[in-house]
């Protein structure tokens, strides 16, 4: 079976071709780069995928207060140091809500680490504070 | 009032801004930025999401991340930032352009320099732009600012969303909104084909079972106080099918249909307009109709990946160093926009040296080939395996290409996407 991938590793999107060879084995073709062969094994096999998202600032609790902005902003940006298990993302993004950063934080703090058993941790992507 | 001078200043602080402003100081040049927002960064601060940096840092970044880069590279270099403070009038009195903005901290302050990078970047169009009939709900935002309230300021616009565009800015808030719990039930698109990047599609809507409705119109919002829903109609060969028409259900409708050059300061600097990128128009050198006055990123001409606005504004940074070493440009030749071309940039070009020229197309199509002619000669036969209007085009062209054009006055270069 041939099946046509868009690699997603980075924006120039190659049109990858995968088919499946007898033993399990999986053909790429279409990758410019070695990391479209890993895509688009992983893709057919187990999706993974790079979460970004944000954490609630800490020390923000008058809603009336002036609006946020750039240097005071009410979220910290994060994200996972790699992809990944796309089954896994929505729990990590439940947890990761309940949360709140004190700040000052700074880029690279770990947030949470060894995200579901994958090595990969979470960091915070902006220094605040 | 406060009145300062600088050799050069750069109108904007975001990637190109910055990136500018490197340049100039590495060349020795004092360097003013003003920024409106009360931090560097520009819309890199609410682009959370990777994908930033692959080719300016070899490393795949958040948009925070690739901002703080340069930021940190700013604040070590002898640089001048003006944050929270915004321009509002640019004059050109010959020797010095005289640069006015309004702040909350230093109230009004001039600054004079004798060459000015614009770096403003773009504005979203929104429903006026694309003139959607139907009520005034509250509810309707464009993507990119739905994006500042939910990563920046903590809002979320709304529970059920319909996107309406298929730009990079709606596929990505398709994901972070259904990412913080919303519904999206549809992004609608007037044309046959994505604009997008194409990983964006997949990673933005297939993930989540969101539909994308290609050839497709809003027709019509409904809602009273808030939006209740939208009308979609489908495109037949140019032709509206009413007769087919659907109503979604949401309480809020993002747009995402396109960026505009931010061009009022031009405007008041009587900066020739370029009508294909609705940017400034630029010779070889990427300085405006204007003498000592520059453009670069965003506010040039729309670019898919920061890494190429980083790129042209290091070399509109480099290009006004050199102006104010009084350099002035020799001969050049006109680029010209040939067959399924929807603009090439810049509009001159130095035949005596490297040029970049970007290009975007009008087609979608595979196997194609981009054919640079000088004088109706071709000089330039590239494949490419894909093209597509979301997905610019950038490539050089060098004195040995150029070299008839040194010998013919007035030399004209045709690109096409055949």
């Amino acid at each position: 079976m041939r099946q046509e991938l868009i690699c997603i590793t980075c924006p120039i999107g190659c049109h990858l071709w995968v088919e499946g060879l007898a033993g399990g084995e999986i053909q790429v073709s279409g990758n410019k780069c070695p990391r479209g062969a890993v895509y688009a094994r992983e893709e057919t096999v187990a999706p993974k995928r790079v979460v970004t998202a944000t954490c609630r600032a800490g020390g923000y609790r008058d809603p009336h207060g002036p609006r946020p902005s750039l240097a005071a902003p009410r979220r910290v940006p994060i994200r996972t140091t790699g992809a990944i298990p796309r089954e896994g993302i929505a729990g990590l993004l439940e947890s990761l809500y309940a949360l709140e950063l004190s700040l000052p934080v700074r880029k690279g703090d770990v947030v949470m680490r060894d995200v579901l058993g994958t090595g990969i941790d979470v960091v915070v992507t902006r220094s605040i504070g | 009032m406060k009145e300062l001078q600088f050799d050069s200043a750069v109108i904007g602080g975001g990637a190109a801004g910055m990136a500018a402003a490197l340049e100039l100081s590495a060349r020795g040049l004092s360097c003013a930025v003003i920024e409106r927002e009360d931090e560097l960064g520009g819309i890199l601060m609410q682009c959370i999401h990777n994908g930033f940096g692959l080719i300016e840092f070899n490393e795949e970044l958040s948009g925070p991340e690739f901002a703080q880069r340069l930021e940190e590279k700013v604040r070590s270099a002898a640089i001048t930032p003006f944050c929270g403070a915004t321009v509002i009038e640019v004059e050109d009195n010959g020797e010095h352009k005289v640069i006015s903005c309004v702040s909350g901290a230093w109230g009004v302050i001039r600054i004079k320099a004798r060459a000015v990078v614009l770096a403003m970047g773009c504005r979203e169009r929104n429903r006026g732009n694309i003139r959607i009939p139907g009520s005034r709900p509250a509810g309707v935002f464009t993507a990119g600012l739905a994006q500042r309230l939910v990563n920046i300021e903590g809002y979320i616009p709304g529970k059920d969303v319909v996107i309406i565009g298929s730009g990079d800015i709606g596929l990505i808030m398709a994901r972070r909104m259904s990412w913080i719990g919303c519904k999206v039930h549809a992004v609608v698109e007037i044309l046959p084909y994505p604009s997008g990047l194409t990983r964006n599609i997949v990673q933005c809507l297939k993930d989540f079972g969101i539909p994308l409705y290609l050839s497709h119109l809003t027709t019509n919002i409904y809602g009273q106080d808030r939006v209740e829903g939208v009308e979609v109609t489908p495109i037949e060969n140019g032709a509206l099918m009413f007769d087919r028409s659907f109503r979604i259900p949401c309480d809020t409708v993002l747009l995402s249909v396109g960026l505009v050059p931010e061009n009022e300061l031009s405007r008041s600097l009587g900066i020739d307009l370029s009508p294909m990128t609705n940017g400034p128009w630029v010779d070889s050198t990427l300085m405006t109709s204007v003498p000592g006055v520059f453009a670069c990123g965003n506010v040039l001409h729309v670019h898919d990946l920061v890494d190429f606005v980083v790129e042209e504004a290091r070399r509109a940074g480099s290009f006004a160093a050199d102006w104010l070493a009084g350099r002035r440009k020799d001969k050049e030749l006109r680029v010209k926009a040939g067959s399924n071309v929807r603009y090439v940039t810049p509009g001159r070009l130095d035949p005596a040296r490297d040029n970049k020229l970007y290009l975007r197309t009008l087609i979608v199509k595979n196997d194609a080939v981009l054919e640079v002619r000088l004088n109706n000669k071709t000089v330039r036969s590239q494949k490419k395996s894909h093209v597509q209007p979301s997905e610019m085009i950038s490539f050089n062209l060098g004195p040995s290409e150029l070299a008839a054009a040194r010998e013919s006055p007035d030399s004209v270069l045709e690109v096409s996407i055949l």
